[in-house]
């Protein structure tokens, strides 16, 4: 048990509680709350690197993550269509993996910390970029996949918002507070930044094992949901995530990053959006079975990357970057 | 004391998922509605529970009252808007206001 972080513990003593069904239910506002507080905090974190390094230097980085999320989509594709997927589901699906989930990346970060394997401290903004390009992916498949089916012909879906969903996406939640967090880390810097370090730094791991405990208690109330959709989700959810690790593994190592940081890639790659990928694809691709594609990388590929992925992940990184 | 004079209007209650929210407000507003209330809520149907347990979970209740005719052309763009691909419920009551311009 000693190679398990502890916030993973509070993760399943959420999945427990779910599944012994406990009253136990964090207040909404909390929730909130822990999310903004998350979101801004690995921001922060992330800024303040950024203050010490240039940034044009970033930049063939930053491109690089952002087509990985892009490619990932349309990778997966072709497989979760040869799992026999509907057209529409295997695109919200696919965009799924090729947007991030950001708690899966802090959970990264904190092992690689507990292990005292150093990484890109400036990870951050790997995340805040490779938020979008998936989704955008997912739907351009959902779109290409809807004109080929001729049974669609009749009926009149209108266009794609593009402009309001890229005002969703980009002024959403997640990528204006992570943005956000790294502009004020980035400008304030590690002295302007170090009155609020008691709030936004000292504590996060705390507050990160709260917001586990949530998201453990959400994720058990999706394995019920598992059964519901066979065996084509179960694999997906397992065999996707160590899959896309390779690839976010390589790229890492070919980007001659350090090997905490081809960790965190090969962890980006790997994870699943439950928070912006959902609600981008309800509103964009309606005809797509959301319970399928949050069950897969909510119940399942969350799960899965918190507690045996990323150890695995951190392996591989250190056999690729020694 | 003077015996209040009341007004009949409709009440339509529009509950779906909480990614409709500004869809639904912008189409009832275009349809004539002059106003509306919006809560979250949680609940089930055959479909599934909804628990509002974290962002894609959300489900919300749209209070509108409004004239019949703008009540029921609401609930018609509703139905052949998103009633396909989204979990929607939709229902009428006749209500009593007493200031019938403000509706």
């Amino acid at each position: 048990m000693q190679h398990v972080d502890v916030v993973v513990f509070f993760f399943l003593l959420g999945v427990f509680a779910r599944l012994v069904k406990s009253d136990l239910r964090l207040p909404e506002a909390l929730y909130e709350t822990l999310s903004i507080y998350l979101l801004l905090a690995i921001g922060l974190k992330g800024g303040i690197e950024l203050s010490k390094q240039p940034l044009m230097a970033l930049l063939p980085q930053v491109l690089a993550c952002m087509a990985l999320g892009f490619v990932i989509p349309l990778l997966l594709f072709p497989l979760l269509r040869a799992l026999k997927l509907a057209g529409a589901d295997a695109a919200a699906l696919a965009a799924h993996y090729g947007s991030v989930s950001v708690v899966t990346f802090a959970v990264a970060t904190a092992a690689l910390q507990r292990q005292g394997i150093p990484y890109e401290s400036h990870a951050p903004l790997w995340v805040a970029v490779m938020e979008a390009p998936g989704l955008v992916a997912g739907i351009l498949l959902a779109r290409w996949a809807r004109n080929r089916s001729s049974a669609n012909a009749g009926s009149t879906r209108p266009a794609t918002a593009w402009g309001e969903l890229a005002h969703d996406v980009l002024f959403g939640k997640s990528v204006l507070l992570l943005a956000g967090g790294l502009l004020i880390g980035a400008v304030a810097g590690e002295a302007g930044t170090a009155p609020i370090q008691a709030v936004f730094i000292d504590p996060f791991k705390g507050v990160l094992a709260l917001f586990l405990l949530e998201l453990g208690l959400v994720a058990g109330s999706r394995l019920a949901e598992v059964r519901r959709f066979g065996v084509a989700v179960l694999v997906v959810g397992l065999a996707v995530p160590p899959v896309l690790a390779l690839a976010g593994a390589a790229l890492g190592w070919a980007l001659g990053l350090s090997t905490g940081g081809v960790a965190i890639l090969a962890t980006l790659a790997a994870s699943a959006s439950y928070i912006a990928a959902p609600t981008a694809m309800r509103v964009a691709v309606p005809e797509a079975n959301a319970a399928l594609s949050i069950t897969a990388a909510l119940g399942i590929t969350f799960p899965f990357n918190i507690v045996i992925g990323i150890p695995m992940y951190i392996a591989l990184a250190q056999r690729l970057v020694p | 004391m003077t015996p209040l004079h009341k007004h009949p209007k409709t009440l339509l209650v529009v509950v779906a998922e909480a990614v409709l929210e500004k869809s639904l407000i912008r189409d009832a507003q275009r349809l004539g509605a002059q106003g509306w209330t919006l809560t979250e809520v949680r609940g089930a149907n055959h479909e599934g529970v909804r628990e509002g347990a974290w962002e894609a979970d959300r489900t919300i209740e749209l209070k509108l009252i409004c004239e019949p005719k703008v009540a029921d052309a609401i609930a018609e763009q509703v139905l052949t808007q998103y009633a396909a691909h989204y979990s929607v419920a939709l229902y009428f009551a006749q209500v009593e206001v007493l200031r019938p311009e403000r509706y």
